[in-house]
């Protein structure tokens, strides 16, 4: 159902796309590698930076383990001398893409035209030589802080990294719906057969299901290959009012609806359903936005921090029935790149890099652009997709949108 | 044999609002805050009854006994030290609401299973008393 108003996100379009060097690690400070996203888009976009007047981040200044939160939203804009009408950075709202959303928000209000956006990670950098790490550091010595808030009642009993989390959830699937590890591994595989036609990938080399069985496991039932790869880079986007569109030098990518709900309690333990959580809601609120339907979709953008979300994500958006995205992907046909829904295009986050969420957003924009070169998507053997959707986040975190090449 | 935990416990900071909860187990009872108005469990602590909003509410001990949910074994070593260790997510058996992550001990991997009931046993450290969960040992007499 759509309200007699179309929904103001509408007003807004993503004109402009850019992507720093993406390395593991890369030897370069956050600071460099957003200019050099920021500065990308902002030329891409057929603007220079006395176009921009605003700007937009997540999550905003010091937040999480080191390499997570990128420069602040101040740094940049004084890196670039920018002069603002509307600024913005957080880490709380409808996953990373909520600084995404905020910024469509505020050029259809009206307190910004054209709004640079942007998501940096030196999480490779920040990670050094050894694994990645957990929250609250490793313990042990004196002085050991403690923790209050939601951490209190997962660090005591070691759940001390999102995969511990997550790994309720496949296995809470694996009990309620049937899904095996050789479903789950058809996410990871996808994603590194579509890595290797992306240059700017991480992991690039084939990997058969042999491979993905054999891989030590971290938190059962996920393995090694169903965890992102922590990387360095930055990905940004310049957010425009609609007016702009037909003076785009690329084809204008069109927000034709967002998903922003969390009904449901936001607790990574306490969310009614532990075999959605909180995409559930979001992929609902966004469907009650747009006469779109899943059916509508050439291509879709699914956030894989770990590779289990990408499949509740499938449900939740309605690509699947509930508890169906076992045998959906099963012989991963149906997300290959000639299949129904060709899925995570680049790589995802698995193969292609953790760029937590701006990643899967540009790269839904290169597809409806029709710049995906070897990897791009054609429908009916011939046209570029024209619906693309995109999702962020897990567990209780979760945003989505729908991105068209025209007006939709 | 998998061990009861990580190697070293990460602890909760003790304040106003949460203290009954990690020094409930001095005695071996497990307790939750409960509203005297509408009788839901509430956890984690709440200021007021999220369902209802009364302000009567206290803590109040809970059989200990609750229901596995989902489970992972751990392997990575975040924490230094530590071996293999389950982490569960479980329901108390007085209100299917209320859950807790904790560590499922004194079961070995594929001997865990959904629906499998369990009960508390604490852990003391320090000032705190975490509830860790065991096997149900009447486990026969349930569903």
């Amino acid at each position: 159902m759509t309200a007699v108003e179309p929904p103001l996100e509408r007003r807004a379009v993503i004109s402009g796309i850019g992507q720093s060097a993406i390395g593991r690690p890369l030897d370069r400070t956050d600071i460099d590698i957003t200019v050099e996203a920021c500065l990308a888009a902002v030329a891409d976009a057929g603007l220079t930076r006395d176009d921009i007047d605003g700007l937009s981040t997540y999550p905003g200044m010091g937040a999480g383990t080191p390499g997570f939160a990128g420069p602040s939203s101040p740094e940049v804009q004084d890196a670039l001398r920018l002069r603002l009408n509307w600024h913005d950075g957080g880490g709380e709202g409808a996953g990373q893409m909520r600084a995404v959303i905020a910024a469509c928000l505020a050029v259809a209000a009206g307190l910004a035209r054209h709004v640079l956006v942007y998501r940096t990670v030196s999480e490779s950098t920040a990670q050094g030589s050894g694994g990645r790490q957990g929250i609250g550091g490793g313990g042990g010595g004196g002085g050991v802080p403690r923790f209050s808030g939601f951490l209190q009642w997962s660090l005591p009993f070691g759940a001390v990294s999102a995969v511990n989390w997550i790994a309720l959830v496949a296995q809470r699937r694996m009990h309620e719906f049937g899904l095996t590890r050789e479903q789950l591994g058809q996410i990871a595989l996808n994603g590194r057969r579509n890595a290797a036609d992306n240059p700017s990938a991480i992991y690039r080399q084939p990997m058969d299901l042999a491979d993905y069985l054999d891989a030590r496991m971290i938190s059962t039932p996920l393995c090694l290959f169903d965890c992102d790869a922590p990387c360095d880079g930055s990905t940004a986007f310049v957010v425009s009012h609609r007016d702009y569109a037909p003076d785009t030098p690329h084809p204008a990518c069109h927000v034709n609806a967002v998903g922003t709900a969390l009904r449901g309690r936001p607790s990574w333990d306490q969310f009614d359903d532990p075999t959605s959580m909180a995409a559930r809601d979001a992929a609902a609120s966004m469907w009650e936005r747009t006469d779109l339907r899943p059916s509508d979709v050439d291509v879709a953008q699914l956030y894989d921090g770990f590779s289990i979300l990408a499949m509740v994500w499938l449900e939740a958006l309605g690509f699947c029935g509930r508890g169906e995205s076992g045998p959906f992907v099963a012989d991963g046909t149906a997300i290959g790149r000639a299949g129904v829904l060709p899925l995570n295009t680049a790589g995802g986050q698995l193969s292609g890099g953790r760029l937590h969420g701006f990643g899967l957003i540009h790269e839904a924009c290169v597809q409806l652009r029709g710049q995906g070169g070897e990897r791009q998507v054609y429908r009916r053997g011939t046209s570029v997709p024209e619906v693309a959707a995109v999702s962020n986040g897990g567990g209780p975190i979760a945003g989505t949108m729908l991105l068209t090449r025209g007006e939709g | 044999m998998l061990a009861r935990g990580p190697a070293f416990r990460l602890l909760p900071r003790i304040d106003q609002d949460n203290r009954f909860f990690w020094a409930s187990g001095a005695d071996g009872r497990l307790r939750f805050l409960r509203c005297g108005h509408c009788r839901s469990y509430v956890h984690p602590p709440a200021p007021r009854c999220p369902e209802c909003l009364s302000e009567e509410l206290s803590p109040e001990a809970v059989s200990g006994r609750a229901t596995v949910v989902a489970y992972t074994c751990n392997v990575q070593q975040w924490i230094p030290g530590s071996e293999p260790y389950l982490i569960g997510l479980v329901a108390i058996d007085e209100q299917e609401s209320v859950r807790l992550t904790t560590n499922l001990v004194d079961v070995e991997l594929d001997q865990v299973r959904e629906g499998m009931p369990v009960e508390v046993v604490f852990e003391h450290n320090d000032d705190v008393y975490l509830p860790l969960f065991r096997p149900a040992t009447d486990a026969e007499a349930q569903p």
